[in-house]
């Protein structure tokens, strides 16, 4: 395909003859995958365009004063960039609540997730009681069940628990994790064996081996359950949707789909200045933990 | 063992407690204030006649065939777009790109797309009339707003596969290309009969995960369309969500989630199945 030179008789390599000079070989060798070459690039240029462009849409609409937001053409880069939609999105709803209760939800929700999912991750890893095998495989069978299917009930033991409407609705169901389980299980499993008799021969027990020695060398996979977490339950909206009556429960997602209904089209760019400040955080996950966020979200395809 | 009760308890009261509910509940008529009414079968009967549960599920399989396979093509396309000689700081920048969907809220995303395909003002139709091509009434047309669904949702999702095949496509012994370049086997041939056979394997999760995630599509039609024009954009769980929520149908929500549960568990014993002609293990 590429550069290959073997005197294959075809005319496909008409520059491999001995006879050329060496820099027309190269040349023509070059120009001969160029159309498909191409191609790829246009091919890929294009794909870049087309995912990317609708954020730079939204970052430079939500740059636009509000009354010029649906102005034609249609801008693409923040060239004079207008802070007043950024205003405004305060102004309208609280943005400052809905930024704190995500950020409670969201983290909470990842701390409890990385504690309990190293705890039984460890605990299937490691430790050996009866039923393990048949616990595990329960666990893991959860991961198959949608969460429209529980949602009906989760909603009336939420209502039964006095906790509607309350952040502790979204937090609490959220806590258990099959995917998070499963990882830090195989993390524990890929640390060596070693240090767990040298510590037990020093009298550490169960709890402090798990503690003292092995908590903190599953740090990275902790790193990825807490990620995951985060990026999934920051941008979730079903559950908020159920579980959240008033807007002063409400999460950023939520809030902006609840902005963008009540605003007519003559101020779009307040909309989505609102999107472009819920996804600051997640961008800066995406910059920072880019490699963690990948290795996570594949993880579950390679078992 | 205190290692495993938070995992343990929390699964057994927030999922298999709820699973059960759900068994319960999809035989019973309760409104939530009144008591539970024991109806049998009625809940599925129902809906089986019930028209906007009949289109909503059609509308579900039509989206997942269409999505899916978009995303799955999409993605195997650009992987192995990839996989060709190229400066290392652009392949990064743009698995980067094709990545960074993913990170964004489903709500957030549906929330500009649907400014973007706005029939008077938005981008997409100022785009098409640069080309001298007509204004699609996008969010207003049956057709042209199911196919707005399928666009924002592949846009969103097809990152996702598009990491698993790249990973896959990355992990391919380089001495196999090489043979295959000496062979004569150029593009198209290689990627059918050298690449696609080794990363079988990877396709069918991929495909099982996608098809998966896309039975269960809710926030981009909420978000745009509301379901409509009419019940053209309707999927299963918009109609879980408003028996429930809106019309207080509790039991009849629960009988729907259970068939689509049950949906979702025959498509991937579907694909494991299949699978065993197509996939080739090394």
């Amino acid at each position: 395909m590429s550069s290959q030179s073997l005197p294959t008789g075809t005319d496909e390599h008409p520059g491999s003859t001995t006879g050329t000079p060496p820099t027309h070989n190269r040349r023509r060798n070059r120009r001969l995958p160029a159309a498909g070459t191409v191609g790829r690039y246009a091919a890929l240029a294009l794909a870049a365009a087309l995912t990317l462009g609708p954020v730079l849409w939204t970052l430079s609409t939500s740059l636009r004063t509000p009354s010029e937001s649906f102005n034609l053409p249609p801008s693409f880069l923040p060239v004079n960039p207008d802070f007043t939609a950024y205003q405004e999105v305060f102004r309208q709803i609280n943005v400052g609540v809905l930024v704190l209760n995500s950020t409670l939800v969201t983290g909470l929700i990842a701390l409890g997730q990385m504690a309990s999912a190293t705890l039984a991750g460890y605990a299937f890893a490691r430790l050996d009681f009866r039923g393990k095998n048949a616990i595990f495989s329960l666990v893991l069978a959860t991961m198959m069940v949608p969460v429209q299917v529980t949602i009906v009930p989760v909603f009336m033991l939420i209502r039964g628990m006095g906790l509607s409407d309350t952040l502790l609705a979204l937090i609490l169901p959220a806590i258990p994790t099959a995917f998070g389980t499963f990882l830090m299980r195989q993390y524990f499993m890929g640390l060596p064996h070693d240090f767990a008799e040298a510590a037990a021969l020093d009298g550490a027990g169960p709890w402090r081996i798990f503690r003292s020695v092995y908590a903190p060398m599953a740090a990275p996979g902790m790193a990825i359950v807490g990620i995951l977490a985060f990026n999934f339950h920051w941008n979730e909206f079903f559950r908020p949707l159920i579980l959240t009556i008033s807007e002063q429960n409400f999460t950023l997602p939520l809030g902006l789909v609840t902005l963008q209904g009540s605003l007519g089209t003559g101020s779009i760019s307040v909309v989505l200045a609102g999107v472009i400040l819920s996804m600051l955080p997640a961008l800066v996950v995406f910059i920072l933990g880019q490699r963690t966020l990948r290795e996570g979200l594949t993880a579950g395809a390679g078992k | 063992m205190i290692f495993l009760a938070p995992t343990v308890l929390g699964m057994a009261l927030f999922t298999f407690l709820p699973i059960i509910g759900s068994l319960v509940l999809a035989f019973f008529r309760w409104d939530i204030i009144s008591a539970p009414q024991f109806i049998g079968f009625a809940n599925f009967t129902a809906l089986a006649e019930d028209p906007t549960v009949r289109v909503s599920f059609v509308n579900t399989i039509v989206f997942v065939i269409v999505a899916v396979v978009l995303q799955l093509g999409i993605a195997l396309g650009l992987a192995s777009m990839l996989q060709a000689r190229m400066p290392s700081w652009l392949r990064v920048f743009l698995r980067s790109v094709f990545f960074f969907p993913l990170v964004l809220s489903a709500a957030s995303v549906s929330i500009f797309m649907r400014y973007m395909f706005n029939e008077q003002f938005g981008v997409v139709n100022w785009l098409l009339s640069l080309a001298g091509l007509p204004a699609v009434p996008w969010l207003t047309s049956p057709v042209a707003s199911a196919a707005v669904v399928v666009l924002v949702y592949v846009w969103q999702n097809f990152g996702f596969s598009f990491l698993l095949f790249l990973g896959a496509m990355t992990s391919i012994p380089k001495e196999l290309h090489e043979a295959a370049d000496l062979d004569g086997a150029t593009g198209w041939k290689q990627f059918s009969n050298v690449t696609l056979p080794l990363i079988s394997p990877t396709v069918l999760v991929a495909s099982v995960m996608a098809m998966i995630s896309a039975l269960q599509v809710f926030d981009q039609p909420y978000v745009m369309t509301n379901g409509g024009p009419g019940d053209s954009t309707r999927t299963a769980v918009m109609v879980i969500f408003e028996s429930a929520f809106q019309q207080l149908e509790f039991g009849q929500a629960s009988a729907i989630g259970l068939v689509l549960t049950v949906l979702i568990l025959a498509v991937t014993a579907l694909q494991f199945r299949l699978s065993r002609r197509f996939v080739f293990y090394q």
